[in-house]
């Protein structure tokens, strides 16, 4: 009993100890579904809700995903693996350019997409990840009438303390988006150079701005 | 569950001049096959394929784009909704017959009591009740039950109207075209008016994503084989494949 009851003040002392000296990682607490569930639905909440967004203000929606997915995403892991084994042979100036224009790329080209979500809701399918994992793959779903689309991420836990969990790929309908221009990138790089890549993607950004 | 063309509603006459062009086709690449300068392994007939790919890109952009943009701007949302609701249920059908084939007892239950309820409250397949009532549907047709029981799917393989499908797609077909049941009508020009009908509508239901494909492609051809054959193999696991490979970090 009495045992007990020092153990007992010894859990709740060391809780109270642990929040104490962490108050920061009490966010990054945050499991990778959860993350991904907080994201979503804050997202999809603000696109039904802002009325620039709904008459098609495209610059909107790229702050939007600026602003709020972004954080959360390791472009550069993404951009990375697109490009492949070619990838360490870019140098960091290379790199640089070489993920801003994909970012741009992608950003620009799915936002069309993002601004006609009018009454789509988000379900989280079941997890399957242990809490050792280092990378997890959550599943989730948008439910929209007839056919609702599957979409998926993989998410890694970022070494050291504060940044939580973040997004490296993404899948809509079983098609992942990196492994999707892993081809394109190669066949560009091996035909004019990763410099060649750099200036096809800006390119294609140019011409897709003026578009709009 | 296809990008572009869609692969069910052909009728047979179609179909069999369709088997002329695409053998004259083999013909020609086995005539003059130029190497491809970076093969891919899933593509071996890469050279033949984009050929086919432009011809099929290259009609689309004369005739079915205009077309479906056309029909989507003199037609109200509500009527292509319902069109695109009836021949879903035709699908459902099929895709019932397939889950059963692949003796998986939920997905052909949800597909069954799709087509029972639409077929009946929702006037013969117009009103989507059951998507209401949160029945999922579960595409299936006669090359998934194949890759069911075993088969590989083998060379990635573009077809002249058709589009991209694999090998064991491909030979899956004349049996899908069998169970497509608009092909069972026996009036030949409502066959083909449904068939045309099918074909615009759903075209003009990619029209959106057409365009975002064309924004974000470096290589068409590339973009939709790729996607293709993931979304392929996604279909096969019912949404969760197991990893290929573990992932190449550089």
């Amino acid at each position: 009993m009495k045992r007990d009851f020092f153990r007992k003040g010894l859990m709740i002392a060391s809780a109270v100890f642990a929040l104490f000296l962490v108050p920061a990682a009490y966010a990054q607490d945050e499991a990778p579904d959860a993350l991904v569930k907080r994201l979503s639905v804050d997202v999809l909440d603000t696109l039904r809700s802002d009325k620039a967004i709904r008459a098609g203000d495209l610059a909107k929606v790229i702050a939007l995903v600026d602003a709020r997915i972004m954080p959360h995403v390791n472009f550069q892991r993404m951009t990375a693996s697109a490009v492949g084994p070619a990838w360490r042979q870019a140098t960091p100036e290379q790199q640089k350019r070489l993920e801003e224009e994909f970012k741009i790329l992608l950003v620009r080209t799915y936002a069309g997409a993002l601004a006609q979500v009018t009454d789509q809701t988000i379900v989280m399918k079941p997890q399957r990840s242990s809490a050792e994992d280092k990378e997890v793959l959550v599943r989730t779903e948008i439910k929209n009438g007839a056919n609702p689309i599957q979409l998926d991420y993989r998410l890694e836990k970022t070494p050291g303390q504060g940044a939580g969990w973040r997004i490296y790929n993404l899948n809509v309908l079983g098609v992942w988006l990196v492994e999707t221009y892993r081809s394109q990138f190669a066949q560009e790089i091996n035909a004019k150079g990763i410099d060649g890549l750099i200036n096809t993607l800006a390119e294609r950004n140019k011409a897709n701005s003026k578009k709009a | 569950m296809n990008c572009g063309l869609p692969t069910f509603g052909v009728q047979r006459s179609t179909c069999l001049r369709l088997a002329t062009t695409f053998c004259m086709l083999v013909f020609a690449l086995l005539q003059g096959c130029a190497a491809v300068p970076y093969p891919n392994k899933q593509d071996p007939l890469e050279s033949f394929n984009r050929g086919v790919f432009s011809f099929n890109d290259g009609l689309d952009r004369i005739v079915l784009k205009p077309v479906a943009t056309g029909y989507q701007q003199v037609t109200p949302h509500w009527f292509r909704t319902g069109v695109g609701n009836f021949f879903g249920n035709l699908e459902d059908v099929w895709s019932a017959v397939n889950t059963g084939l692949q003796l998986r007892a939920l997905e052909t239950g949800d597909n069954l009591g799709r087509v029972m309820l639409n077929t009946s409250i929702g006037l013969l397949g117009v009103v989507d009740v059951a998507s209401t009532l949160n029945v999922e549907r579960h595409p299936a047709n006669f090359g998934l039950t194949l890759a069911r029981w075993g088969v590989k799917p083998g060379p990635y393989l573009v077809l002249p109207l058709l589009g991209s499908t694999t090998l064991r797609d491909a030979a899956g077909l004349p049996i899908d075209v069998k169970g497509n049941l608009v092909n069972g009508i026996g009036d030949p020009s409502t066959r083909d008016a449904l068939s045309l009908l099918n074909i615009v509508d759903s075209r003009a239901s990619f029209l959106r994503a057409g365009d975002v494909v064309d924004d974000a492609a470096l290589d068409k051809y590339s973009f939709f084989r790729d996607a293709f054959l993931q979304r392929r193999r996604n279909l096969v696991y019912d949404g969760d494949p197991p990893d290929e490979e573990a992932e190449s970090v550089p």
